[in-house]
């Protein structure tokens, strides 16, 4: 265990944290975005001739339960590129 | 992780780079890649703008063409504003603008210029513009009701609400930048790492998804929420 320096160990350990952003980010909002979908399929199933309308509505539902995604995302480019510990 | 950008080589380029450098105010400032990307898309915008001038100025009864385009555009603008807010008259000006920057900066990765939506710097300053559109317009509509709404509907609940309000201009902003970002990210990483072969045609399919759809929907999205966070305050 002695040749891991610190920088490496510093490292390794922002990758295993950017991952850990990534999965607990990436897992919420596909969970959200994928019932507001089937939930917007249902509409339109039931009332065909209201699509665009129930389009718009999801696709701003969606792209707002994505935002905690991305935030996900921020943090984990900031471990990856910026390293703000090493 | 750094194995990774090493055997990526200096081909990997997502990062906003300095162009020349000048001193201002014993400040050391930088016009960078993303100043120059933003040049050329206010000047792609100036020669629609003056395009569109020429076009408008002989209108037909019967549109063809660009003038066809143009009255589409206006018309879905207009759908826009005026499906989400009560009084949307007036606001067409800003959000037009918005609604083309954001548009066109986000569809220049196309031509190999890095958008300049991925700098946070940029988003930033259309988060904040917005929220002093939101905020003025909130203590034009109902003066000290304005801040009155802050207290409600218990005093004690003020912390949150004033970081409800903070929180709109970081979070349009941050949704932008993170989405064009990645996007960047994502196609950079593809023409670094992977061999020559499948470098050509395959990453169209990228560009299709990350620029145009996702450039697309984000701005739609950024509108859209421009427009609802103003008409709350109305």
């Amino acid at each position: 265990m002695n040749q891991i320096t610190d920088q490496g160990l510093i490292y390794a350990c922002s990758a295993i944290g950017a991952a850990l952003a990534m999965l607990g980010s990436g897992f919420g909002p596909a969970l959200g975005q994928g019932y507001a979908a089937g939930k917007g399929a249902e509409a339109v199933g039931r009332n065909p001739g209201a699509r665009g309308e129930i389009m718009t509505t999801m696709l701003l539902g969606q792209a707002v339960a994505e935002t905690t995604g991305l935030y996900g995302l921020v943090v984990a480019l900031i471990l990856m590129f910026v390293k703000p510990f090493g | 992780m750094q194995m990774l950008l090493c055997s990526a080589g200096p081909e990997l380029d997502f990062y906003i780079k300095g162009v020349f450098s000048y001193e201002l105010f014993g400040q050391k400032l930088w016009i960078t890649t993303t100043h120059l990307s933003m040049f050329a898309v206010s000047l792609a915008l100036l020669i629609l703008g003056i395009v569109v001038n020429r076009t408008m100025k002989k209108t037909k009864e019967v549109p063809s063409g660009l003038q066809n385009m143009i009255e589409f555009a206006i018309e879905f603008l207009e759908n826009l504003i005026h499906g989400n807010m009560k009084n949307g008259d007036g606001f067409l000006c800003y959000v037009g603008t918005v609604f083309l920057f954001v548009l066109t900066s986000n569809l220049s990765g196309l031509f190999g210029l890095r958008p300049p939506t991925a700098d946070y710097g940029v988003t930033f300053a259309i988060g904040l513009t917005t929220f002093f559109i939101i905020q003025i317009t909130g203590i034009r509509a109902k003066r000290m009701g304005h801040f009155k709404a802050l207290f409600e509907p218990v005093f004690l609940l003020f912390p949150i609400n004033l970081v409800g309000e903070i929180a709109v201009p970081i979070s349009l902003s941050m949704r932008l930048f993170a989405n064009l970002l990645g996007g960047t990210i994502i196609v950079a990483l593809w023409y670094a790492l992977m061999p020559l072969l499948l470098q050509l045609g395959l990453p169209s399919f990228l560009h299709a998804y990350l620029d145009v759809f996702s450039g697309c929907i984000q701005t739609y999205v950024l509108c859209m929420l421009t427009t609802v966070y103003i008409d709350d305050k109305m």
